[in-house]
Parts: structure tokens; sequence; C-alpha cells
């Protein structure tokens, strides 16, 4: 199984996913940069955290633009896997694979610390090795993590079990509707997450509960191509 | 409007007649060796270069003479002051670089842009060494949180360090705030970089071959920051706000990029000179470049990007505008370099040579617009010998018996109010606003005594830290130089780390008042002496003097930052307690000691005395005996002991996991003093229980000082004193207390 990280001007999480892709799960990483026009071979694809063009204008809106984002959209419409974490979920709201917007945190001050999510939905190709309800830590770290839709996208969300993660009940620590801490498109195969599963792999690091996120899209992965394929 | 703006410029004539160079802090005999040193009167142009080569942000004119005093080598180091940071091998062909820097001026006018370009610079001063930075660390003083104003200089420093060291990706990773009156109209803002090299990387800011171009790398040049340097040479004022123009604007996203692309300019081989473009932009860069290499330089300015038109040669060279850096290459690697440059979409421009006649020349639509020997500018600044004297106060203090006070009856009570002390209190609310965790190597978060940081792929760690009390200095500086540097080793060892060495940041006020000067002397005498006898030499760092406000200058505070090696991941230790029935362990002599204390502070509303004292020898001792003692796995948990004394350490060791203890302290001082006692070379451990005895053992047979005082035991914090009543709570209620007095305080 193949994986791409992809590379924009002020990506600054990237080289933590490779690492995490290389420790936990030991696949074949690349790194993409932005201008790249070709992702047909990848199987997963790790859009990375950072602030993507100095996050001027509005998070993620000047990244959707970038050629690779053309790339991406076309691959998760081919059903492999695409994960946003943080500035990369601000970049897959803005680039309109995932719904909903991401504003300032409610007190409008950056915050990075551990966090405790609840496993709402384990049934994507990147939560399935966790359990349903299950309370995890993983940490954050962002000033826009807010996440944002109408009434009628969170009851669709809601309806659809497109909420990934919650934050932990009365532990929301920036104002979220519905204390979401991540979501999934329809098709499940797209997640995007203001935690970050990629710093929380060993317990050297304080834990290690992101590690089955990568360890969940490979047997996804092993799963959906048989048995016989050796990754 | 070129012209325009350039004929308004006085004439070489004009500035000798008026005086004018007395505005950019030059004086009388300063100029008139400049006229020596050029065979003629300066011209605009040169009167600024010239300024602010000699002023004490660049030239250390007044503090040369001290700063000689520092050991600034050891088997370790390799290599020392001087260039853009310090480098200290770590074994396997691995080195550590590290250097402090202060932003105090600008953020006292600008807090958040002045906080930020301060982060911004020292990483600039990191990578051009070749490193890759992997930790950030901040030092900050402010005055007393109830002032607005103070807050507001608070609440944007700190947004200002988080905004560039988020957005660039760098982990802060520790630090230290400090509140007191002191500071107030002046905080210290001392920012510091920790990066790694392979030795085979290091880079020199030096301008080598003859011929060779010079290369712009970076954002174009705008009018901001112009005579940064010698805002910083000088004492804050009311006209102070009208300078907010020598403030920079610091842009993390563009840092990110120059950064990434220097990096990998360097990896590619063809790199043979580069420096950053801090303190006076292009002048100093050129200037410095060019005498490291014993050569000269020529500036084509019509060709260096500029952001706005018509600006003059004087306002380029004195520009301090952010994230540039100047670079040397032979010509025929010059097509490389650009489609690196192309690649991160920076901006490079050629615009200079390398010249073999020791001046730097600079060129203008032209004409030759300025023309001076590259030696005056940075070597032969004149050094000054400051009158020192001591003060009035310190002899008066001598005299202050510091226990002299009612005894506290109610020692839980002022437990509660030092802990609720904002110098004391939790930092939270300062360090989750900084993203510490990007990099995935952050193995101690702040809020320890030291961070510690992974050396990637390897079983190492850096442990670093920044300390410096200004209390302690003030009543005698001497001592509270030693203590500073001690103290940052005492809390390097207490993670686990063999202490490597220091950078620091000279804060005092004006040295040309002889009580300031003083301070200097003693305080770099004192710090000279525990480098020396705790190993640590001195590899680089920053003076910032005229910190002053109205009401005089700021309590002397030398900043120590301080790196040490963690051998082992296994040797990481941390200050919290670990587990129900772990024996405590007091190391060290607690004597009666208050002067400068957070009790005294906080509880007395005083500071006054003598500080408590340190024998550096014991202090060697204790820390060896520590350090050995973690090595063998000995050791469950550390915390050194400082602000607050023996009670807040207890507090603290048992804030981290809500861990109770149950402890007496046999003493022949009166209660309060010996639990608020700041006395020094103290270190409280834990050990499991199986393991005291021997953690004992080794501590009588290194000869150092200890007492078990007690057992890791409930949830209540219960300290005895030789079996009375003393301190007794549940510490989630002092954790509430210690953790919500800054958020609280900034409610208000």
């Amino acid at each position: 199984m193949r994986f791409a990280v992809i590379v924009f001007p002020g990506s600054n999480c990237d080289i933590d996913c490779y690492k995490a892709v290389e420790e936990t799960i030991g696949q074949p990483v690349d790194y993409v940069w932005h201008t790249a026009t070709d992702l047909s071979a990848y199987d997963a694809i790790i859009v990375p955290g950072g602030f993507s063009y100095g996050d001027y204008l509005r998070c993620g809106a000047i990244a959707r633009f970038a050629p690779v984002m053309n790339e991406v959209r076309k691959a998760a419409e081919e059903g492999k896997y695409v994960l946003g974490i943080c500035n990369g979920f601000q970049i897959l709201t803005e680039a309109g694979l995932l719904p909903g917007v991401l504003l300032r945190n409610r007190e409008l001050k950056f915050r990075c610390h551990p966090a405790l999510l609840e496993v709402v939905n384990n049934e994507t190709p990147f939560t399935r090795d966790y359990a349903k309800g299950e309370i995890v830590n993983i940490p954050i770290a962002h000033g826009e993590g807010n996440y944002y839709c109408d009434e009628e996208t969170l009851a669709k969300l809601e309806a659809n079990g497109q909420v990934v993660f919650r934050y932990k009940a009365g532990e929301n620590p920036n104002g979220s509707v519905s204390d979401i801490a991540g979501i999934c498109n329809e098709g499940r195969n797209v997640v995007g997450m203001m935690p970050h599963p990629e710093r929380a792999v060993s317990e050297l690091l304080g834990s290690s509960d992101g590690k089955r996120m990568f360890t969940s899209v490979l047997s996804a992965w092993r799963e959906r191509h048989g048995a016989t394929v050796n990754g | 409007m070129a012209q325009q703006l350039t004929a308004k410029e006085p004439t070489a004539e004009q500035i000798a007649e008026y005086k004018i160079y007395r505005e950019f802090g030059v004086s009388d005999h300063e100029y008139d060796l400049i006229c020596k040193f050029l065979g003629r009167k300066p011209n605009y142009t040169e009167i600024g270069v010239f300024s602010v080569m000699w002023s004490e942000h660049c030239a250390y004119k007044n503090s040369k003479p001290v700063l000689k005093k520092f050991p600034v080598s050891g088997p370790h180091v390799l290599m020392g002051p001087g260039e853009g940071a310090g480098i200290v091998d770590i074994g396997d062909n691995q080195a550590v670089v590290f250097k402090i820097e202060s932003h105090n001026h600008p953020s006292a006018v600008e807090p958040y842009q002045g906080a930020a370009t301060g982060v911004g610079g020292i990483i600039r001063d990191i990578f051009s060494m070749g490193a890759r930075p992997v930790a950030l660390l901040n030092s900050l003083r402010f005055g007393k949180l109830d002032n607005p104003r103070v807050k507001y200089l608070f609440e944007n420093v700190v947004a200002g360090i988080a905004g560039y060291g988020n957005c660039i990706g760098i982990p802060t990773v520790a630090g230290e705030v400090m509140f007191d009156e002191s500071y107030e109209g002046n905080p210290l803002v001392n920012a510091m970089c920790v990066g790694l090299i392979d030795h085979d990387q290091i880079q020199r800011g030096v301008a080598k071959g003859v011929g060779n171009p010079v290369f712009y790398v970076g954002p174009a040049t705008g009018r901001d920051g112009i005579h940064g340097a010698t805002f910083a040479s000088v004492e804050l004022t009311e006209e102070s706000e009208e300078k907010r123009t020598a403030v920079q604007v610091g842009d993390p996203f563009m840092e990110k990029l120059v950064m990434e692309a220097c990096l990998e300019l360097i990896q590619s081989g063809i790199v043979l000179g580069i420096q950053d473009m801090g303190a006076a932009g292009l002048t100093c860069s050129s200037a410095e470049m060019a005498a490291k290499a014993g050569n000269g330089l020529e500036l084509y300015l019509d060709e260096v990007p500029q952001r706005e038109e018509g600006m003059t040669p004087y306002e380029m060279m004195l520009s301090e505008s952010q994230e540039r850096m100047l670079f040397v290459i032979e010509p025929q690697h010059e097509a490389k370099a650009r489609e690196i440059f192309e690649r991160w979409g920076v901006i490079c421009a050629k615009v200079g040579k390398v010249t073999d006649d020791g001046r730097l020349r600079l060129f203008h639509k032209g004409e030759v617009v300025a023309d001076m020997p590259v030696k005056a500018l940075v070597d032969d600044c004149p050094v000054y010998h400051q009158r020192s004297e001591e003060p009035e106060y310190y002899r008066a203090f001598a005299n202050v018996d510091t226990t002299a006070f009612e005894e506290i009856a109610d020692l839980t009570g002022a437990l509660k109010k030092v802990l609720a002390s904002p110098s004391v209190a939790s930092k939270e609310w300062v360090y989750n606003q900084y993203d510490y965790m990007v990099r995935t190597s952050t193995v101690v978060r702040p809020g320890s005594d030291a961070a510690v940081v992974q050396v990637p792929g390897t079983r190492k760690a850096l442990a670093m830290t920044t300390d410096g009390n200004g209390r302690y200095v003030y009543l005698d500086p001497e001592v509270g130089g030693k203590i500073a540097v001690a103290e940052a080793a005492r809390n390097v060892v207490c993670s686990g780390a063999e202490p490597l060495a220091i950078t620091d940041n000279l804060n005092f006020g004006s040295p040309e008042k002889p009580d300031v000067f003083w301070q200097i002397e003693k305080a770099t005498d004192g710090m000279a002496e525990a480098c020396r006898v705790l190993g640590t030499p001195v590899i680089g760092g920053n003076v910032s003097l005229y910190n002053e406000n109205e009401k005089g200058a700021i309590y002397p505070t030398p900043v120590v930052g301080m790196v040490g090696l963690v051998h082992d991941l296994d040797h990481i230790t941390t200050q919290e307690f670990k587990a129900e029935g772990d024996v405590i362990v007091l190391v060290g002599e607690t004597r009666a000691e208050l002067g400068g204390s957070e009790l005294q502070y906080a509880v007395l509303g005083k500071t006054e005395g003598r500080p408590p004292q340190i024998d550096l020898e014991v202090e060697a001792r204790v820390q060896g005996a520590v350090l050995e003692a973690i090595r063998q796995g000995l050791v469950a948990s550390a915390h050194d002991l400082s602000e607050g004394g023996l009670a807040v350490a207890l507090a603290e060791s048992c804030f981290g996991r809500g861990l109770g203890a149950v402890v007496n302290v046999e003493t022949s001082l009166r209660a309060d003093v010996a639990l608020f006692s700041e006395s020094q070379s103290r270190i409280l451990l834990s050990a499991k229980p199986e393991k005291a005895d021997a953690l004992v053992a080794l501590l009588a047979e290194k000869g150092v000082a200890h007492a078990v005082l007690g057992k890791v035991e409930g949830s209540d914090l219960v300290v005895r004193v030789n079996g009375r009543d003393g301190i007794a709570a549940p510490v989630a209620e002092l954790q509430k207390v210690w953790k919500e007095a800054i958020p609280c305080l900034l409610k208000n």
C-alpha cells in the first residue's frame, strides 16, 4: 500500500505524517509536491497540517486551488482513502470534499494540548480498529478548529453516520457544533479531523491512540484488495 | 521621486555642522574617529551604516570588556561566540546549535510583531549555520498583571511568539515568565532556538573567494525596521512610541519557505558563506561576512529587491525587513541556486561581489554612494570601560534580616498565596497557545523543569531550559549571576541530562549609569565562575542594555539558556510524583534564606536583603550525585527547588498526577522559613520503595546532604514540621489555585 503526503508551501506536519506511516505500518510513503498532477500511484493520500500558503485569506482557501487538489478530488471519487488532518481538514472543506467550514476557535486563541475524543463511527477505513464509543487521547493544535455547518447539513451528517470523532462531552476546546472533531464524506473514504493522530503514535510522546488510524486504513486496503496482495 | 528623496538627505557638511550624527547615537568622539577612518566626512548613508555597526547591539562596545570573562571553549564546543550561533558536539557526527536573543524594545512598543520577529530572527540564526531548527524557547518578563497595559503586552507577546513559531512549524517547548513592577514599561522578550546539524554541514558567515557573487534571498526590502539596532541601544522614553516604524513586521510563512530553500541550498554543498540579515539588515550581514573573510564587498543597490519605490541607499542599507538572507557561492553554481529558490517561490537576486580591497562599497544608479573600510565598521568601534560603582541599596540591604517578620501561622494560606503569584502559577494559559508538539519529538512538554526533545532516529535527547531570576541578581548581582547558571544546569540535570553549554542574554539598564554597570560587571563575574565550575561554557548570546523606563533600570536580568544531553531515553525524568508509596527525598541543605524569595514578594510585599547564597562546589556535587542516581535508575521523579522553595516544589510534584504526599521536615529553622526558603542546590526526588535505600546510600556516598521526608500518599498534601502541623490541603484545591491564577488575573 502506497501513501502520498501532500506538501504545500507552509505545510509543517508533513514530516510527522510521513514518519507516522513509516513507523506504525511500515508502508511506502512519498512526499508529493503541491504542483503534482498525477496521484495514480497512491492508494491513500494524507493532506497534512500546517499553514498552507500562510493561511492567508482564510485557512485552506488558497491551497484548494493548488494543481494537486484536482488529483486529490479525483482520487476521492475513485474511492481511494483520503485523510485531512488539521490544516488538511480545512483544505478538504474548502475544496468541497467534506461539508462545513472551520472557524476561529471560540476563544480566538490557538490551542495545543492533549484532547479526549469519542470514536463515534468506527466503520470508516480509518477507524475500523477502534471500538465504537471508545475514548481516545489524540492531541489538538489549532487556531481555527471550530467546526461549523448549518442545521440541515448537521442533521444529514448525523443521519448518515458521518460524524467520526467528537470531543469528549464537556471538553469541546474550540466551540465546534455538536462537539465535532472529525467527519467523513458519504462514501466514508474521505476523513477530515482537527486532532493530530500522527502525533499520538508512541507512548514516549504521550499517547499511541493515533496508531490505529494507520493500522485501520492498511487493513481496509488489504481487505479491499484481497488477501493475496502483500503490502 | 528618488531624486527628491535623495536631495532631502543632509550633506556630509551639514551632518558635521549640525552634529546630525548625534541623532543616530554617534558621539562626537566616535564621529571624529569615523572621519579619520574614511579620510573625509561621512555622507548620510555612511553615517547611517557606521551608526548601526557601532551601536551597542552590533558592536558590544560597552559589554565587550565583561563578555571577555566568559569561558567559551570546552572539549565539546565546535563553535563558540562570533557566528550566528554556537555549536556543541553530541556525538555520532551530530551537533546541537543554539542561541538566545532579545527583542525587548520592539516588544515594548508593538508587542505582537516585536515578539514574533524576535522568534523569526533567532530561527534564522540557527538555520544560517546549516542546522535544522528543532525547538524554540523563550524567557519573558512583564510588570504586574493588574495593569491593563501589562496585560496587553503579555497577551500580545505570547500571541506573537505563538503566531510565528506555530506557523513555521517549530515547537515552542519551554520557557519562563516572571512578573514584577520592575519590568513595567520595559518587558523582556528573549527567544531561543535550538537546532541539529551534522558536523560536515556547518556553515559560516564568510564572504569567501574574490570575484564570487553575493546573493540576496527573501522578500523585498521595505522601509520597516530602519534603525532597529540603534533603537535597541537607547533607553525607552515616551517618544519611543514614535519609533514604531523601527519595529519590523514578521511573515512566518515566508520564513518557512526561506528556511526550507536555504537548508536545501546548504545541503547541495555549494554554499561558501551564508548569514541572515538580522539587526542592521543588509549593512551588518555584508560587513560582517566581508570582515570574517578578510575581504571586501561591493553591493549594487539597484539590484536589491525593493518593496517601495524610490528607496534610498540609506533606507535599503538600514532596513530591517524580515526573513532575508545573504549568501556567497561560486559563479558556476548560480543556476543551481536559482532553481532551488524558484521551486520554493522565494526571490533570489545577485546583489554584489566579493572584492579583495577590504572596502564595503555601495553603488546606486551608476554612482558610488558609500565607500568604507570593512575593518573600521566591524572591528574598530571604540570599546568603553564604563565607570562602575556599588549602589547604595546594595550596602543598605546587607543589614536586612529577611526573617524579621512575625511567624506565619497559616502555612497553607501562605502556600496558596505563593502558588497564585503569577511568577509561580501555572503557565498553561501561555504554553497551550504554543504548538509544542509539531515535529513529534517533544518527549517532556512545557511546564517541567526542562523540556526534552528526542534526537530523531537515536536513543538520545536534548534537555533545554531558560532561567534567570532578576530579583536575586538585583539583590546581589554576583550571587544572582551564579544562581542563574546553576539553576539552569540543575533543571537540565533533573530531566536526566548532562549540562553541555549555555547561551546567555544579558538584559540590563543603561551601562552609562555606574550602578548599572556595577550590576553588569558583578553578574557576569558570577556567571563566568559558575560556567567554569559546572563545566558549561558560553557558546554565544546577546546583550540588551538600556532597558529602562521612567522609574529607572529594570532588575538586572541575565537569562541563561542551557542545553543538556540525555544519553539514553531511559534516563528522562520528570518532576511529578509517579506512584503511591514512593519515597520522597530532599537533596541539599535548607538555610534561612528569604531575600528575593517569592514568599517575601507575594506575601510580605517586599524584595530586599541578600539573596540565597550558593557554593558552586556543593552545587556541582549535588548535580553530579542526582544525575548518577537517575542514570542508575534509582529516581522516579526529580524537581529543582526554586521560587517558593520546598513548599512549592512539593505541591508541583503532586500536581502532575494528582497524587498526595505526607512528609515531615526536621529542622532547626522556623516552620515558615524552612518551607519557603529558597536555599540553592536543592532537588526534590522520589523513588520506588525498593530503590529508596540504594538512592540514599548513593547520596551519602557522594557526600551530599539529604533527608527522607516521607511518602507519596493519598490525595492531600500534608507537610509537618518537626512533627507539628504545617500545610494540609487537598492537592486538587491547591492545583486549582495554581492553575487558575493567570487566567483569572487576565479576566479581571
